[in-house]
Formats: C-alpha cells, sequence, structure tokens
C-alpha cells in the first residue's frame, strides 16, 4: 500500500538531511566538508528548532567524526555521519574499525576528488579509496534516490545477517547543490520502516562460582546496567583474526540478499523500489554502458536518443558497488555483444579503473564474456554530457561488429 | 593459551563461524594464571607484624594482595612476584622469600 | 573545594574493577592506578581506553580484565569515542529510553593524551561532554617499546632520544599537558600519584563528579622503560614528588574563577619548604637517566633539570598562591 506522500525541492544535501531529520537518530557527529556541508548546516538547524532529539557533536575533526559514531552505535545507539574527499580520506583507519566491530553506522558521503591539486567537484575517488573497508557502498543516481537510500541504510546495516556500516554515495555538486523534486513519506512512515534499532546478542563466557566459567548471552553493546560487560575493541594475535574478517565477508554476502529485500518493501512503501542494479532499456540491448551514480542519469538520456535512432544501446547503473553483485551483473549483461565500464575514478598504476577490473573478474570464467572498454572520465567535476555517451555508445557498436577491443582503458574528456 | 574453563567454554582459537561478533573479548582473564610469571621469589607476610592497613591491596598491580580477617593474604595464583607489597608496606610485615 | 570524602575503608570495601590475570608487567604502576581508579567509580560507568600498554595488557583475544562495559576504538580518538558514548547515552536520556547517563571514563597513556590524542581531548574539553579523562603517563611510547613522547622529560633516554656520544637524550622539555588542560577552563583539573592512593582516589572520584569535562595527570613509572627494579615504582613516584618534579595539585573553574590547591606531600612541601629534595634524589634511581650520572656525573645537565624544577615549582606556588 503506497504511502501518501509530499514533493519537496529539495537539493542532494537537504534530502540527506531531512531523511536523517525523520529517523531521528540518537547521535549525528559531524564536520563540514564542501560539498557535504548543507547537511551538516540544515540538520544543525532542526537541532537548534526543536524539531528532533538528536545530539549534535560539532566534532573537531573528521577522524573524530566517525569515532564518536562507533563509540555511540557501541553503546546500542544510532549514530550518522557525513562527509567527502579529504574528510573520508582523514577518517580512513576508522572505516576499518567500524565495519570490523560489525557497528550499523550510516554515513553520507558526497563525493568529491582527492587532492592535491585541492578539487571540490565530483569525481569518485574518495568512496573507490574506501571500497576495501568493509562498509556497504550504495551510489544514488539522484537526490530522491538519496533522500531514499538513507532512510534504507538503517535497515539494511542492522539486519542481523549484516550488521555492518552504510556509505550512501551522491555526487558533489551534481546532486548535492542541485535542486530536485523530491517525494519525501510522512515522519511515521519513516519510524515505522526503520523502526527501533536493535542490538544482536553475543555468547561470552564469565566467571562461575567455585572457580571456572559459564556461558551467556548479553546484548551485544556497552551496557554499564549490565552484569555482563562487553570488552569492545580488543587485541587479536594472529591465532584469530583471520576468523572475524571472514565473519565479515559472510556478512557482506548477506547484503546482497537484504539489500534487495529491504529495497522491495521500500518499493511497497513509496512505489520506489531499489534493488543491487538498475538496469534501463537492458533486455534487448546489443551494446550496454555500465556505470556508477549521477552520471548514469546523462547516460539515460542518451540511451532514449539512440533508441529513438534505432540503436538497440541499454545502461547498466550499478546501486550496490559493495557488496558487488556480481551474479546480477552477469545475468543483466547477458547476450550484449559489448560493454563500455564508466570509472569516474583512477586507480593509479593499476591495469584499469576499479569497475572495470571488477567487472572483468566477474566475467573471468563465465562462457560467455563480452568484449569490455573501460572509460576513465568525470575527475575533478569534469563534466560529462549527452554527446559524450553517444560517442562511447558509438563506439560500442563498432566494437560489437569486430569483437575486438584494440585500446582497453581510454581517458574521455581530459585535455590533450 | 587457555586456563581452566569450565566444560561448556567458547573455543579457542575459534572457527570463524562461532568467533562472538566483532571480536567481543569472551573470557575473563582471572583465566591467565600470572603466578607462573614468578622468577623465584615471592611475598610472605608476617601475620604478627601485618596491621591489617590495606596498602599492600591498594599497591598491588595485580590485586593479589587482599586483606582477610584483617590480615593480608597474598594470591599466588596471580602475584607476579614484583615486590612492591614488600617495599611499601608501613609494618615491614612482607618479606621476598626464594620459592 | 571539598576535603577528601573517601575513606580507606571505604576504598578497602569495593570490588577490584580490574580482573588479575592482565599480561601487564611484574611492578607496572599503570595497573596500580587502574586498579585504584576503578575503586573510585560511584555508579554505572563506561570505560574507554586509547592504544597502549594497558589497552594491550587487559584485552587479548580471548580475554578481557575489564569488570566494567570497555571500548577501544584507536590511538588517537579516546576522547572522541568517549563525546560520542556520552552524547548517544544523553540522547538516550532525552528519548525517554534510560533514566540517567553513566559516567564515562577515558584512559591514556602519554601517546594517546600529549601527542596523538590530544587534538580530540582538546576538542571533546571545548565542547564541554562530561566524562573523566586520567592520563596514565609513563612519559614515552611505552607499548611500542620506549620511544619519546611530549611526556618524556629532558635528558631522558628513550629510544628515539638515545644519550649518545654527542646527544644526551631527548632535548625537548615535558609539555606541561595538566597547565594546557587547565586553560581550557573545564571543571576539574588535577595532577596525581600512585605514592599517595587516597589522594588520587579521591581525586578521580572528584572527576567523575564534576559537571563537564575533568582531567587529571598521573606520574607512573615504568620499570621497563624508566629502568629500575619492579619493587621500586611506588618509591620512584614518592621521590617525584618529594623533588617538586611532580607536583600535585588539584584546580576547578567556577563562575570565571580559578581555584588551584596543592595537595598531598606538595601542600606539605609548600609550607616546609626544607621537605623538598634535590632532583638529583629523583634521577639517579633510574637507568633512563644513567648517562647523567657514569661515566662521569653532568653537574651542567643536572643542575639544568634543577633550574626547571625549581621554576615550574615557583609557578606553582604562586598559581596556589602560596609563593
Amino acid at each position: 500500500m503506497v504511502v501518501e506522500q509530499r514533493v519537496i525541492g529539495l537539493t542532494g544535501d537537504e534530502a540527506v538531511a531531512f531523511a536523517i531529520k525523520q529517523v531521528e537518530p540518537h547521535v549525528v557527529a559531524a564536520y563540514p566538508i564542501t560539498p557535504q556541508t548543507i547537511i551538516v548546516e540544515r540538520f544543525s538547524e532542526y537541532v537548534a528548532d526543536g524539531l528532533v532529539r538528536t545530539e549534535f557533536v560539532a566534532v573537531e575533526s573528521e577522524h573524530s567524526a566517525l569515532s564518536a559514531c562507533v563509540g555511540a552505535a557501541a553503546a546500542g545507539a544510532r549514530a550518522f555521519t557525513a562527509t567527502a574527499s579529504q574528510g573520508l580520506a582523514l577518517m580512513w583507519e576508522i572505516l576499518y574499525i567500524a565495519s570490523s566491530l560489525r557497528l550499523p553506522i550510516v554515513m553520507a558521503i558526497v563525493n568529491r576528488a582527492l587532492s592535491a591539486p585541492i578539487n571540490i567537484h565530483c569525481d569518485h575517488s574518495d568512496t573507490m579509496g574506501a571500497r576495501d573497508s568493509g562498509w556497504i557502498q550504495l551510489y544514488c543516481e539522484n537526490s530522491q534516490e538519496a533522500y531514499d537510500s538513507c532512510i534504507q541504510a538503517w535497515r539494511i546495516a542492522e539486519h542481523p545477517d549484516v550488521r555492518l556500516p552504510v556509505m550512501v554515495c551522491l555526487d558533489g555538486f551534481v546532486l548535492s547543490h542541485t535542486l530536485e523534486n523530491v517525494s519525501v513519506l510522512p515522519d511515521e512512515a519513516v519510524k515505522k520502516f526503520v523502526g527501533e534499532p536493535s542490538v544482536p546478542k553475543v555468547r561470552v563466557e564469565v566467571p562461575a562460582n567455585g572457580g571456572g566459567t559459564r556461558v551467556v548471552e548479553v546484548p551485544y553493546k556497552l551496557d554499564p546496567w549490565s552484569p555482563v560487560p562487553l570488552s569492545m575493541g580488543t587485541f587479536a594475535m594472529y591465532d584469530c583474526y583471520f576468523e572475524y574478517k571472514r565473519q565479515q565477508e559472510e556478512a557482506m554476502k548477506a547484503a546482497l540478499k537484504v539489500i534487495e529485500e529491504v529495497g522491495r518493501e521500500y518499493g511497497e512503501l513509496s512505489g520506489r523500489y531499489y534493488g543491487l542494479i538498475h538496469p534501463y532499456k537492458l533486455e534487448d540491448a546489443e551494446v550496454a554502458i555500465v556505470g556508477l551514480g549521477s552520471a548514469m542519469g546523462t547516460a539515460s538520456v542518451a540511451v532514449d536518443e539512440l533508441r529513438s535512432e534505432g540503436y538497440k544501446v541499454g545502461l547498466l547503473r550499478i546501486r550496490s558497488f559493495r557488496p558487488f553483485p556480481a551474479e546480477k551483473i552477469k545475468e543483466a549483461l547477458e547476450g550484449v555483444k559489448a560493454v563500455a565500464v564508466m570509472d569516474r575514478v583512477l586507480s593509479f598504476g593499476g591495469p584499469s579503473g576499479p569497475l572495470y577490473s571488477e567487472l572483468a573478474a566477474t566475467f573471468y570464467h563465465a562462457d560467455e564474456k563480452p568484449p569490455l572498454m573501460n572509460y576513465i572520465y568525470g575527475l575533478g567535476g569534469r563534466d560529462i554530457s549527452v554527446d559524450d555517451f553517444k560517442a562511447v555508445a558509438k563506439e560500442l557498436l563498432r566494437v560489437a561488429e569486430t569483437g575486438k577491443v584494440e585500446e582497453p582503458v581510454k581517458f574521455l574528456g581530459v585535455w590533450g | 593459551m587457555s586456563g581452566a574453563s569450565g566444560q561448556e567454554g567458547i573455543p579457542f582459537p575459534p572457527k570463524w563461524q562461532e568467533a562472538p561478533m566483532g571480536g567481543v573479548a569472551y573470557k575473563p582473564s582471572t583465566l591467565l594464571h600470572t603466578g607462573t610469571w614468578r622468577l623465584g621469589l615471592k611475598p610472605v607476610v608476617d601475620e604478627e607484624k601485618c596491621t591489617g592497613c590495606g596498602t599492600c591491596h591498594l599497591l598491588c598491580p595485580d590485586g593479589a594482595a587482599k586483606l582477610v580477617d584483617g590480615k593480608a593474604v597474598i594470591d599466588y595464583t596471580y602475584c607476579k612476584g614484583c615486590g612492591i607489597c614488600s617495599e611499601e608496606c608501613p609494618a615491614n610485615a612482607i618479606e621476598m622469600v626464594p620459592e | 573545594m571539598c576535603p577528601a570524602r573517601l575513606t580507606m575503608k571505604d576504598v578497602l570495601a569495593k570490588e577490584d574493577l580490574l580482573y588479575p590475570g592482565h599480561r601487564a608487567c611484574a611492578g607496572c604502576v599503570p595497573a596500580i592506578v587502574f586498579r585504584l581508579a576503578l575503586k573510585a567509580l560511584r555508579g554505572p560507568t563506561v570505560a574507554v581506553s586509547a592504544t597502549g600498554c594497558m589497552e594491550v595488557a587487559t584485552s587479548i583475544l580471548p580475554y578481557t580484565s575489564w569488570k566494567i562495559p570497555w571500548i577501544h576504538n584507536a590511538f588517537e580518538n579516546a576522547a572522541a569515542t568517549a563525546a560520542g558514548i556520552e552524547a548517544a547515552f544523553k540522547a538516550m536520556k532525552k528519548m525517554g529510553q534510560i533514566k540517567e547517563v553513566p559516567d564515562v571514563i577515558i584512559f591514556g597513556g602519554d601517546g594517546g593524551t600529549y601527542d596523538i590524542g590530544f587534538q580530540a581531548l582538546s576538542g571533546a574539553a571545548e565542547r564541554g561532554h562530561k566524562f573523566l579523562q586520567i592520563l596514565y603517563d609513563n612519559e614515552a611510547y611505552m607499548n611500542t617499546g620506549i620511544q619519546r613522547s611530549g611526556g618524556t622529560p629532558r635528558f631522558a633516554w628513550t629510544t628515539t632520544s638515545p644519550a649518545g656520544e654527542v646527544i644526551p637524550g631527548k632535548l625537548e622539555w615535558k609539555k606541561p599537558i595538566a597547565l594546557i588542560m587547565l586553560e581550557h577552563r573545564i571543571p576539574y583539573v588535577a595532577t596525581a600519584s600512585p605514592s599517595e592512593p587516597m589522594d588520587l582516589v579521591n581525586k578521580v572520584r572528584k572527576g567523575l563528579e564534576a559537571d563537564g569535562p575533568a582531567f587529571i595527570h598521573v606520574i607512573c613509572p615504568c620499570p621497563r622503560g624508566w629502568r629500575f627494579d619492579t619493587r621500586l615504582g611506588i618509591k620512584v613516584a614518592k621521590m617525584a614528588v618529594r623533588t617538586c618534579f611532580f607536583p600535585l595539585w588539584e584546580a576547578k573553574w567556577e563562575d570565571g574563577e580559578l581555584e588551584f590547591k596543592l595537595t598531598g606531600t606538595s601542600l606539605a612541601i609548600a609550607k616546609k619548604p626544607e621537605l623538598k629534595l634535590p632532583v638529583e634524589e629523583y634521577l639517579k634511581l633510574q637507568g633512563r637517566f644513567a648517562h647523567l650520572f657514569k661515566p662521569k656525573k653532568r653537574e651542567d645537565l643536572i643542575a639544568e633539570i634543577q633550574a626547571a624544577v625549581d621554576a615550574e615549582w615557583n609557578y606553582i606556588l604562586k598559581k596556589a598562591g602560596m609563593a
């Protein structure tokens, strides 16, 4: 039963702040950085107007922002932060700690290029640099999706099979500062959807009478009123570290299903269904463009225009980059004769962009391997246009004919 | 590296499927008998001299000196033999002697 | 400020909130300080540790020595982590999910407090979160093998400031961390020594009762890093106080007014200056200062240390209005 919604003009940042207001986490600890600043400012206004009971901690750095969220989440509270670029880079070590402690923190990342030179505009180098950290990463196409994902994120993170933190990624300036129509749910609907924060149980040994120990099951949180105090953030020798990492990987695998389940449930509530991937006109496509984020919106216009000219072009926008939905991607691209993988990031010295590498790994053992091309584009906010995508599609159609890729990795839009 | 745990303890090292979430600690360190660290000297309390002041209890890094019925008692399961209790006892009631 | 409230009897009746079996060295003074501090808790408390000796010693998987909820996050963010915990409980109370906010106590070594941890501490103090940070100062990065820190005193040997042919140990002075925290104008700041355990315990209690950030700097001689026999930890701490190398004081800000008082032996010395011993009595107990005595006695360097100690002591006396 789709609930009635209001349409408000919101920028991407405002949409995130609005969603978080409706979720009302216990703690928001954040440090401003362009282009995330509006999220923090808007949320501060909500606090100042008494619209949320959230404790807003104006931390003195991004590293402290995520550290404070770790503390809050460990205490069993809902914690949110947002950052971009250098801020994400600064909190890098804590990313791993947050996911390894299995804390369901939600963080909005307003994708921005990394220094040097210092650049405040959009590319994916910040979150791509964090792809190994054990965080779930969802890339949004528009402000509506940013709003919707910031609500779904809590259910994904807190799911008992998952218990991993979630990054909701929206492109800097392109989405964060662009006013769009956003349908927002009623407050009660959001509260009902996210529910109360839940905490899983852990089994630990405590001293038993007469020496020895006995096993008890307690909620996994710092609870000073519990008769069984927990110690988190322990030290592991080489005899047990590996096992915890394997456990985390299992949680990532489970997240594949959970992201889809939550996306379906959200669709029933809002009318907008979300999944791991968002294919567009891919069913009978001969060639396909694959990528992340807002540029795929631009690409979809190119797809429409080419289709109207008779070309069978399709688009595969990947929403969940972590966990990487390899099986779904293989299925979606079945029958496609040439694929262009768009990377809005450079992995210096690597054989290709990161998304391309992951697609290549996906298809390596497949019986049918379409020719894959890699385009590195849009670094530091370099714009990419409908015409650019049309040119990519035309190149793909040529490759589809010959079945050969001469230059697998190309730079799109760089001067020189 | 296990002490005398109960029959139903959680194994260490754990299989990945059983490891308590997030690396939370799951055994009390009381299972580790640090008394084995002593290097040949142990503190002995002269009950006649002991006034039950409690200084040794306050100053033992391992909490191995306790007052029982007003007299200092050393828990040799944990005593590492550092000698602070002997050095600081105001009544000179504790002497470090060979084991 | 209220006089000492917790008595020896009170303390002896309290259970130890640190299990034995932890991996601290024999004679580890920080372990004493932790046990004493935990005796001063007044109710439900959450502890946060920065990376360091006591953090590792109390939490090697699968074992823990903590009898209260405890978290270790990273090296430089104990205060930020504590800020998040404090904010979480405040929000839970606002939302009617809990009745009272527990105390938050932070244990940081000199690494996690003077140096890498200072930003987070300063930020948390500025924002006025309610927590007590205990600095267990063993004057070097002991856990990683005795490297110099901002808390290492001048001319001390450490592995990254060794006493060599040309340079006699660390050349920089010990950062006045407690005075820096005092200038954050937070409700309670104190220094303490395990050689005066009841003074320490009562300061911890006052720190927990403070209505905002509180900070206690505790001198913690380390047998391993300072090079002395394991039985002498408390004696060395005592001498640090007797020579005024480490004065004991407590201070609080109220309505813009600073109340600054000497305590324990330092108060006694202020009243009877003849009790003050030359700093040499402290230095000669420690192997990390051995190069000041052998192969030849460096009167010049010892005199420098003495002059600095005297100047600092006079500064403290003035602050306490006892010059």
